[in-house]
C-alpha cells in the first residue's frame, strides 16, 4: 500500500451509496484473545477462559466487542489514512467466536464540506462467514 | 435503588480523578499486534491504532459490577487527531447516565460513560461514549 485507497479515487466513486473495497481479516484465534486482553488491559475472563464462560450462559470464549472495532478502526486508516479518521461509532450486535472470520465492509452515506474541511461519511460493518454482521455502525473520515 | 446491578441513578454525574496516561511506542505495537493491524505506522508504532483509548483504564468511585455480567452495547469515539507516541494525554471518564430498560434478557441496567483526553495544554485529543449492558 503506498497511500490511503481513498486518495485515488475519483468523487464519482464517493457518491452516496457507492460500495467501497472490503478488508478480510485472518480468522480470531484464542491465542489473539489472549493477547488482546492483555495489550487492551479487558481481562474479563469470558473471552479468555472457558469454564468462566459456561459458567455465565456461553457455550465457551467470546471475543471482545472492542476488537471486531479494532477491525474497523485499522479499516478506516486503511480507507482514508490513520490521520484522517474523526469518528467511529458501532454497536455490537451478535457475538464473535474464536475461528469466526470477519470482514469489513463500507458504503457511502454522504460527503459534507465545513470549515474543517471535506468528510466522508460512511456506514460500516464488520461481519462473518456467514455473511451475518455482527458490529454494525458508522463513521466519519477526512478527505481531500 | 432496587436495581438489579446494583447501579443507582445516584452514580450520574460521578467522575474519576484526571489520570495522566503516556502513550508508549511498545504499547502501541503490543495492541497493533493482538488487531493484526497493518497500517505501517501503526506497526512502527509512530500512531496508534484509532481503538487505542480503550487501553485507558481508570475507575469511577463507587462504580463496581460483576464483570461477567457485562455486555459492551456500543462504543463511539471521535477524534481531532490521531495519538502518538510520546503524547501524554489527560482522561477522565464519567457516568453520563444509568437507566433500566426491558430486553431480550430480563430487565438490564445501561450505563453510559463518556470519556475524554487532552494534551498537556487543554487541547481535546479524543472523546469516547460507552454503553454497558448489566444483566
Amino acid at each position: 500500500m503506498t497511500g490511503p485507497l481513498l486518495a485515488a479515487r475519483p468523487d464519482q466513486d464517493l457518491n452516496s451509496g457507492a460500495v467501497l473495497p472490503e478488508l478480510r481479516k485472518p480468522p480470531i484465534t484464542k491465542l489473539q484473545l489472549v493477547k488482546y486482553a492483555g495489550a487492551s488491559g479487558d481481562y474479563n475472563l469470558i473471552h479468555t477462559d472457558d469454564e468462566t464462560a459456561r459458567a455465565v450462559g456461553l457455550e465457551g470464549v467470546i471475543a471482545h466487542g472492542m476488537l471486531s472495532m479494532a477491525f474497523l478502526g485499522e479499516y478506516l486508516c486503511w480507507l482514508a489514512g490513520p490521520e484522517s479518521v474523526r469518528r467511529l461509532s458501532v454497536r455490537f450486535v451478535e457475538m464473535v467466536r474464536p475461528g469466526d472470520t470477519l470482514t469489513c465492509r463500507a458504503r457511502v452515506k454522504e460527503r459534507t464540506t465545513n470549515d474543517a474541511g471535506r468528510r466522508l461519511h460512511l456506514e460500516v460493518w464488520a461481519e462473518n462467514q456467514r455473511a451475518e454482521r455482527v458490529t454494525v455502525g458508522e463513521a466519519e473520515v477526512a478527505i481531500t | 435503588m432496587g436495581h438489579p446491578a446494583g447501579l443507582s441513578s445516584d452514580l450520574i454525574g460521578r467522575e474519576s480523578e484526571t489520570v495522566l496516561f503516556e502513550v508508549e511506542r511498545g504499547a502501541i505495537q503490543k495492541f497493533a499486534d493482538a488487531v493484526q493491524d497493518q497500517t505501517p505506522a501503526c506497526v512502527r508504532g509512530d500512531l496508534a491504532p484509532p481503538t487505542f483509548p480503550t487501553t485507558f483504564r481508570m475507575t469511577i468511585p463507587g462504580l463496581t459490577f460483576d464483570l461477567a455480567r457485562v455486555l459492551h452495547g456500543s462504543q463511539e469515539y471521535r477524534y481531532e487527531r490521531p495519538l502518538r507516541a510520546g503524547d501524554r494525554v489527560h482522561c477522565r471518564v464519567r457516568v453520563a447516565d444509568v437507566y433500566q430498560r426491558k430486553g431480550r434478557l430480563g430487565e438490564m441496567t445501561f450505563l453510559i460513560l463518556v470519556m475524554d483526553g487532552s494534551d498537556d495544554s487543554g487541547n481535546p485529543i479524543f472523546s469516547g461514549t460507552t454503553t454497558a449492558i448489566l444483566r
